[in-house]
């Protein structure tokens, strides 16, 4: 055996200098091809940037837009009861906050913009000479005292953050709906709520009331008992073999049929239902296969300390089952919020809808592109949104590294 | 050693879990039962008291309406039934077209996100994003409303050569159509094809026993090319041209001649087509990214060019991930065409909904629609447990 002598001089690795040529040269120019792949990709890059950038300055005219700002964002939401989506909003400023300040910890990029849009929206919506632009500020400032209040004290305000988090759906519900004939939180009927807001609502009504019923599926579907699996099967595969449309359609035309005479339920709860029952086929398909990740050994372990088969499944195996699916569900619900437009094809006036109704207005004929492109950008950022913030989510819980 | 079961006395039923599954089972059958036909009850009442009883008679009696587009002789004095196949065969249509070139864009999509080239796979990227985040229906009425019924009336056609003209009346192409030498031509062609797979399987025999796998599908293309061509100009001399090129143009106030394509059918084509291409792009990306970096490395070191390693390690093994994620597009692709009844285009949900305005019969018409679209849907899955079970690693 022959031993190493040691070098006197170890050089250390060569380390790579990158240079902005050097890395142009590298990922722009490398080859012929690359090089003119680079300047027909450039030359596009350019033609559509000032093209879009021409029409957005020049040739549209906002007018559509701007004029119904309102009805865009809440419908025909009674002006007087404003008051409580602002409140709701100013609630949720200082959730999103808080949660950021105790979960995220870090002010990242998504923070800053989360933070300056809302400025630059007040900004603008105050050169339009509107009232709205001081409620968008308070909402900010609540947000940026919620997360140094989180990150200030974590421990103590985790537990109210979560409580908040908690009751925050049916405050929703309680605001925005209200009771009564007249009055302190007058009841302000379904078929007022349009635009984002009624698109928001669907949405987040079809996730939290989908889930339940998804986790039962799924779980029928895992299950031993052949008729409960056969069930939840039959179920899950019919509804996800047809079109969401077929289903808002049968909510709206058949459901009245199955009811018994007398009892009538409004467009927007028969819409939501048929959202419900489509999501809740996709999210048993989710969390199946979030239970699929579970290694047997979870089961046997539980079974060894003698739990129960309820108590297996809520403390064991639905935690880690729903931890491995969380960016699957923020897909899913992108993919839910996107699908609310179809309710506009059976006359709810939710975003698209009321897009619909203001084209349909004489004085904004011929102004489609403009109020496509303003909700289409609306859709875009809430959806990009998300996705972001669930990729942040993801590392933050370090999913697929435990 | 044996227990007797009076050591430990016996399970009271109530509590032995053997009987209580059953007991369970028969409870949710039983109470779904119930329910369901309390409902199937009231449905069935409700439609009695309308007059209109359940009953499918009805898709014999005259549609008296008409469709503006369709694969099959129709006309407003044709049955109910007969509406609703006209209306199948456009969603079959716009869907087969759809996944075709929804493939073709999506592939080149994905494939250009993982380019070397900086800004190219950035620009894909912006694609696949700025998709992904808005909802079709938007992007369908856009499409409709402010692309293809905006585009210039027919006397001011946008031309390109004499090949196309657009127009808010529709685009017209040029087509080919068949002419006096096809009855001779088409069974050449058939001898063609014949002889091209012959070439192929014969080639990829070789390959199995070599070991040497030639591109035994461009064999076969290529000798079927030729004898296509050959095959042309016999069948020119025996009995005139086989195909001839029917250009478009202007007569009086519209155009004639060249293939019409409406401004709905352009409209949900294209929306779906560039719609699903990037999630197509999406699963093409995550397929090949898939493929562990070690199987390019050892196929280099084997000293294979990077066309080869693409053909015969990379893809292999991508498309083992590819395959079920791209049927599950190709289905929502089929699924989401029956938005087509936002821009017009008359498919198989459009064409029912308009049965249903004019006969009343919304039951009906639901469950047949529904259940086509389940039937392309579990054909589908029955396609994907197939190659499952076809391409599954087989570990040892």
């Amino acid at each position: 055996m022959t031993t190493l002598t040691p070098t006197k001089e170890i050089l250390p690795p060569p380390t790579e200098r990158i240079t902005i040529l050097g890395w142009m040269k590298k990922n722009l120019f490398g080859s012929i091809g690359d090089t003119i792949l680079t300047f027909a990709a450039g030359a596009f890059l350019v033609w559509l940037v000032y093209s879009i950038g021409h029409w957005i300055f020049f040739s549209a005219q906002w007018a559509a837009v701007t004029d119904n700002v309102h009805l865009f964002m809440k419908g025909q939401y009674p002006g007087s009861e404003d008051w409580r989506l602002w409140l709701l909003l100013y609630l949720l400023g200082l959730v999103v906050g808080l949660s950021w300040g105790i979960f995220l910890k870090r002010a990242e990029t998504v923070g800053w913009v989360l933070l300056i849009v809302p400025i630059v929206l007040a900004v603008w919506i105050w050169s339009l000479g509107r009232q709205s632009w001081m409620n968008l500020l308070l909402i900010d400032v609540l947000a940026i005292v919620g997360y140094f209040l989180g990150k200030r004290y974590p421990k103590q305000l985790a537990r109210p953050t979560y409580i908040m988090i908690l009751l925050y759906m049916p405050l929703v519900i309680l605001l925005v709906r209200g009771f009564g004939e007249n009055g302190f939180l007058k009841l302000v009927t379904t078929n007022l709520w349009g635009g984002l807001l009624l698109s928001l609502l669907l949405a987040v009504f079809g996730i939290v009331f989908s889930f339940p019923f998804g986790v039962l599926l799924a779980l029928g579907r895992q299950s031993k008992l052949p008729a409960l699996k056969t069930l939840s099967v039959i179920y899950i595969e019919v509804i996800r073999g047809v079109p969401l449309i077929t289903l808002l359609f049968m909510g709206q035309l058949m459901l009245p049929f199955f009811l018994p005479s007398g009892i009538i339920i409004d467009r927007v709860i028969r819409a939501t239902v048929a959202i419900i029952m489509f999501a809740a086929a996709y999210m048993a398909e989710n969390v199946r296969g979030g239970l699929q990740s579970i290694p047997k050994g979870q089961y046997e372990a539980a079974d060894a300390l003698g739990l129960n088969g309820f108590q297996k499944m809520t403390f064991i195996i639905l935690p880690q089952a729903l931890r491995a699916v969380i960016p699957v569900l923020v897909g899913q619900f992108i993919g839910l919020f996107k699908d609310t437009s179809l309710v506009a094809l059976v006359g709810l006036l939710d975003l698209l809808g009321i897009a619909r109704g203001v084209l349909a207005n004489p004085n904004y004929i011929g102004r489609q592109l403009e109020v496509f492109a303003f909700i289409a950008l609306i859709y875009w950022v809430f959806s990009y949104g998300m996705s972001y913030g669930s990729r942040r989510l993801e590392i933050a819980l370090g999913v697929g590294e435990r | 050693m044996t227990f007797k079961e009076s050591d430990h006395g016996a399970v009271p039923f109530w509590r032995d879990e053997r009987y209580l599954q059953i007991i369970i089972q028969i409870a949710v059958v039983l109470a779904l039962i119930a329910i369901g036909w309390y409902l199937i009850n009231n449905l069935l009442t409700g439609l009695q008291n309308l007059g209109i009883p359940l009953s499918f008679k009805f898709l014999s009696l005259t549609a008296q309406f008409d469709i503006g587009e369709k694969l099959i002789e129709y006309n407003r004095n044709n049955s109910y039934a007969r509406a609703l196949t006209v209306g199948l065969l456009n969603t079959v249509k716009v869907s087969f077209l759809g996944i075709i070139f929804a493939t073709i864009f999506g592939i080149i999509v994905g494939i250009a996100r993982l380019s070397k080239n900086w800004l190219v796979s950035k620009l894909a990227a912006m694609y696949v994003e700025a998709l992904r985040n808005i909802p079709l229906l938007v992007f369908l009425i856009f499409l409709s409303t402010s692309v293809f019924h905006k585009l210039p009336r027919v006397k001011n056609a946008l031309s390109i050569g004499n090949f196309a003209f657009l127009t808010n009346r529709g685009i017209y192409v040029v087509w080919p159509r068949v002419a006096e030498g096809w009855g001779v031509y088409r069974w050449f062609l058939l001898l063609a094809f014949i002889v091209g797979f012959i070439v192929a399987t014969i080639k990829f025999r070789e390959g199995k026993r070599t070991g040497r796998m030639p591109l035994y599908w461009l064999w076969g293309f290529v000798v079927f090319a030729i004898l296509a061509v050959i095959f042309w100009f016999i069948a020119q001399i025996m009995a005139g041209q086989p195909l001839r090129l029917d250009f478009p143009s202007l007569q009086g106030r519209n155009f004639q001649g060249g293939q019409s394509l409406t401004p709905e059918f352009m409209a949900i084509f294209s929306g779906l087509v560039i719609y699903t291409s990037a999630f197509i792009a999406e699963v093409v990306r995550a397929g090949i990214q898939a493929v562990s970096k070690g199987q390019r490395e050892a196929a280099t070191a084997l000293g294979l060019s990077g066309f080869q390693t693409m053909r015969l390690v990379i893809f292999p093994q991508a498309m083992r991930v590819i395959i079920p994620p791209l049927t599950s597009q190709y289905l929502n692709l089929t699924k989401n065409s029956s938005l087509a009844i936002a821009v017009g285009y008359p498919d198989l949900f459009a064409v029912g909904s308009t049965i249903i305005n004019q006969s009343g019969r919304a039951v009906e018409v639901i469950l047949i629609t529904m259940g086509v679209y389940l039937t392309f849907s579990l054909l589908t899955s029955l396609f994907m447990n197939w190659y499952n079970k076809h391409t599954r690693l087989v570990e040892r």
